[in-house]
């Protein structure tokens, strides 16, 4: 009888020391998520770079398992003071949920010449463009974009390691 | 042998100082991630939204879940960065909703997410009128209710 009790109650001990465990895992695993949420919002991220258009910036070589990383800046989109040359990241005005990196090739209020015509840049726009124009989906295509959509500029690539370098500008 | 007492008790002030910084840094993450991912207060004000919100300025309760899983709808009052000015935030209501969102077999090519957002004061508001249809993901929030002045308080209709 005593054997069979001391069996449950080391039982009863053991789920609970497991319980506050899993408590224990989730709590910190929670806190951690929030406080890189926020770092990750205020203060820098690093994203896969995807696709050749902003090539040889970028992936200058096609094979896709040594994609660039890079390290984007959030700390500009305090007052969106961007010049030209920046290179960012933003959401596409035509897909929501995509987000594209592309170079700043006109601020508002400058006049970029496309195929037939001269276009302005209007007030709180800029004009983007992919280092590699030949294969690139950026201003030519869906105009200025608002300054708005931009998430935050990329100053350095982070990954691989051969590759690791701050982009001039 | 003073040196090392006084070593241990700075030790002991310093993670007590650690500790005590960590639950504020932990605390404003807290409060940044609500105010941007779930429900934050804006204060508006202007003639642009009439009657529905006043000319002195309300304060209102705006969620920020919605816009991200699409479920803004026709007649929301939305708060979205201004495509003239990103410094600024506006609020307006939508009153069309063009793209792939509606149409379930859009090419993808053509597919094109923009909102045009009206103020319900359509002689004094700059709007969609103005700057044509806004991307999307310039929305940042939907008006949920006001909470200031309070007689006022309540869904805003």
């Amino acid at each position: 009888m005593h054997v069979a009790e001391n069996h449950i109650l080391e039982k009863a001990i053991l789920d609970m020391g497991i319980q506050t465990l899993i408590w224990q895992v989730t709590k910190k695993a929670f806190t951690g998520g929030i406080i890189g949420l926020t770092i990750s919002d205020r203060f820098c991220s690093v994203v896969p770079v995807r696709g050749d258009s902003m090539s040889p910036t970028f992936n200058p070589q096609r094979d896709s398992y040594l994609d660039d990383y890079v390290l984007v800046d959030k700390f500009c989109l305090k007052d969106y003071k961007f010049a030209r040359g920046d290179v960012v990241v933003f959401s596409s005005p035509s897909h929501y949920k995509e987000r594209y990196i592309k170079r700043i090739v006109g601020i508002p209020g400058e006049w970029i010449s496309s195929t037939e015509d001269v276009i302005r840049v209007p007030e709180g726009h800029c004009w983007v463009e992919g280092d590699n124009k030949a294969s690139s989906l950026d201003s030519r295509t869906f105009g200025p974009i608002p300054l708005g959509l931009i998430q935050g500029r990329v100053t350095r690539v982070v990954w691989p390691p051969q590759r690791l370098r701050k982009l001039g500008g | 042998m003073r040196w090392l007492r006084y070593l241990n008790q700075w030790r002991g002030t310093a993670k007590e100082a650690f500790d005590q910084v960590s639950i504020v840094a932990k605390f404003l993450c807290l409060l940044h991630v609500t105010d941007r991912y779930i429900i934050s207060s804006t204060h508006v004000q202007g003639p642009s939204m009439l009657p529905t919100l006043n000319l002195t300025g309300d304060v209102i309760l705006a969620e920020h879940v919605s816009h991200r899983f699409g479920k803004i709808g026709l007649g929301d009052v939305v708060l979205v960065r201004s495509p003239t000015d990103p410094m600024k935030m506006v609020t307006k209501r939508v009153l069309g909703l063009e793209g792939h969102r509606l149409s379930f077999f859009a090419d993808p090519l053509v597919g094109d997410d923009s909102v045009n957002v009206v103020g319900d004061n359509v002689h004094a508001s700059t709007d969609s009128r103005n700057f044509g249809p806004v991307p999307y993901d310039l929305i940042e929030g939907k008006a949920l209710l006001r909470v200031w002045p309070l007689r006022c308080f309540g869904s805003l209709r």
